[in-house]
């Protein structure tokens, strides 16, 4: 390696840790500009008072957690079953799971806002439920990707064909192989689909606006619009929450490889 | 002679049953949603069959905020591949200590995430007017970016180095593992014939990447060009771009057409969906190396 080549390398990069770091570092100092002068936390107790973001937050949560309950409930078992008898129809599952990809998030909440209105024959946007509902089915569809592939690279690290058959002879159903052989076995991809899932949930904007539900990214958007620091404080905390969710990702996939390893 | 025994009943194949629950959620809320919209954007209001639509996707500001759209989405996907491509390199072949590698892929799969209402935020508390790196510049070097750069966060370039945030790590993701691929033997042969290192590169490594480079760049393009919460956080209603536009006509038919506003998410689908399958051709022509 000669030294120019060296020194190109550091150059690209010093350059992009410093394009990730400065934002974050602008975000931050920003966020601590709400008194005059000093640097102070008060943007920070001003929102963490505010109403507002309590209720757009925790609806956020739930919403994350629903989301997360719906996609494990679809993922686990579709990926099992393609796994273990219809390995022929993986790569088409796996296609239709990569969609959201390609078709970006505004043109399928536009779908689902003339499908289902008040005069279709599925009228979930007509009751506040029903879009709630709707809403949580629209971040399954999104964490679709993520989900799925996290979940089926845990199913390969497993020998399913013969952890079903052994829970078969000893007399398990269908809804027992699944609780209890195959998702302990999957855990550790699960919760990191679901990490991610949480993720992209807590700060998602285009659905929940769309749909006009009160959640956490258009209140976002919209204090940004009126206020001054808050919105500053609020992006430094929708950062660390989803900061926070990446590590336990790491943390979690770490541990399974620790606890693999004696086998 | 040996008779079976006729203890298994013809059985009616029932195994795809199991993948119905999945299909069927798929259906409802991908599928056919997305072919309500594309149908919808050949359709009259009353429901007869028409190109119209797509004819008056070229009137007022529509083929503006494409053209818009389009050269942000290639700006920031060439400057993104370049800058991302530069990294991976410096960390796949050894120009920086070895040990960065594995956080700098772990920090890139959550950057390359985070598209949304706060990274507009972020970008607006350092460049904005009066931002971290806006003052440092004007207090300690006397440049003021809007003035003596021309640069203003809520404009075409603005957005494009937003967007250069998600995009840069997108591409150390999608290009380390390539770069891994090319085997120490074919440099080795390279210079053994004679080659220099810019003739290896130029006429080994180079068209040896060249799909995967092609491919990512469309995925760069076509992750862009969906990106709305960004640009919508950040620019309001300043930037007219296609995200932006769709997003005023769903609340509230502001092209007075809502065939139209079908016809325009149709367009949407119609290049992410090109850029998309370029990258997906690509990438298999790449994987026929990259063993």
């Amino acid at each position: 390696m000669s030294v120019w080549a060296r020194i190109a390398g550091w150059a690209a990069l010093v350059f992009g840790l410093l394009y990730f770091f400065v934002p974050l570092a602008g975000l931050f100092e920003f966020s601590l500009r709400a008194r005059r002068g000093v640097y102070s936390f008060d943007a920070y107790v001003r929102v963490l008072a505010d109403p507002q973001f309590q209720a757009t937050f925790s609806y956020s949560v739930v919403m994350a957690l629903v989301t997360i309950v719906i996609g494990v409930l679809i993922v686990v078992p579709t990926a099992f079953w393609v796994r273990l008898k219809m390995p022929w129809a993986r790569p088409y599952v796996e296609f239709l799971t990569l969609m959201p990809l390609v078709i970006p998030a505004i043109v399928i909440v536009f779908g689902y806002i003339r499908l289902y209105n008040t005069s279709s024959w599925l009228p979930l946007t007509g009751s506040v439920f029903g879009t709630n509902l709707l809403l949580a089915f629209g971040y399954t569809i999104l964490a679709l990707p993520y989900m799925y592939r996290a979940v089926d690279t845990g199913l390969r690290t497993i020998d399913v064909a013969t952890l079903t058959e052994a829970a078969q002879s000893l007399g398990a159903g269908w809804t027992t192989i699944l609780s209890r052989v195959i998702l302990p076995n999957v855990l550790p991809a699960v919760l990191s689909g679901a990490f991610l899932t949480f993720a992209i949930v807590i700060g998602e904007f285009t659905l929940a606006a769309l749909l006009d539900r009160p959640a956490f990214g258009p209140y976002l958007q919209r204090i940004g619009a009126n206020k001054p620091y808050e919105p500053f404080a609020l992006s430094v905390i929708a950062f660390a929450i989803t900061w926070g969710c990446l590590a336990l990702i790491q943390l979690v996939s770490r541990l399974q490889k620790t606890t693999r390893r004696p086998a | 002679m040996n008779q079976a025994p006729h203890t298994r009943r013809p059985r009616i194949p029932l195994t795809w049953l199991g993948l119905m629950p999945f299909v069927i959620f798929v259906m409802l809320f991908l599928v056919l949603p997305t072919i309500h919209i594309v149908i919808g954007a050949f359709q009259t209001r009353d429901g007869s069959f028409t190109l119209q639509n797509i004819i008056d996707l070229n009137t007022g500001t529509i083929p503006s905020s494409y053209w818009i759209s389009i050269k942000i989405s290639v700006a920031s996907a060439a400057l993104g591949s370049l800058i991302g491509f530069a990294m991976a390199a410096a960390v796949v072949f050894g120009a920086v200590p070895r040990w960065i590698k594995s956080p700098l892929l772990t920090f890139s799969g959550v950057a390359s995430n985070f598209a949304g209402v706060p990274l507009a935020f972020a970008f607006l508390a350092t460049f904005g007017p009066v931002g971290l790196v806006t003052v440092l510049l004007r207090n300690s070097f006397g440049i003021v970016l809007q003035r003596d750069l021309g640069f203003n966060i809520l404009s075409f370039w603005g957005l494009t180095i937003t967007y250069l945030f998600f995009q840069i790590p997108l591409m150390i993701l999608i290009i380390a593992p390539a770069l891994e691929g090319l085997r120490r033997e074919w440099r080795e042969a390279a210079d053994i014939l004679g080659a220099s290192a810019m003739q290896y590169w130029r006429m080994v490594a180079l068209p040896i990447l060249f799909p995967s480079l092609l491919g990512t760049f469309a995925l760069l393009f076509a992750n862009a060009f969906g990106a709305v919460a960004t640009a919508i956080a950040l620019t309001g209603s300043s930037l007219n771009i296609v995200p932006i536009q769709l997003f005023a006509q769903i609340r509230g038919d502001v092209l007075g057409n809502p065939n139209l506003g079908y016809a325009m998410a149709f367009g949407m689908i119609v290049i992410t969906a090109i850029a998309n399958v370029v990258y997906i051709w690509l990438r298999m022509r790449a994987e026929r190396w990259l063993k």
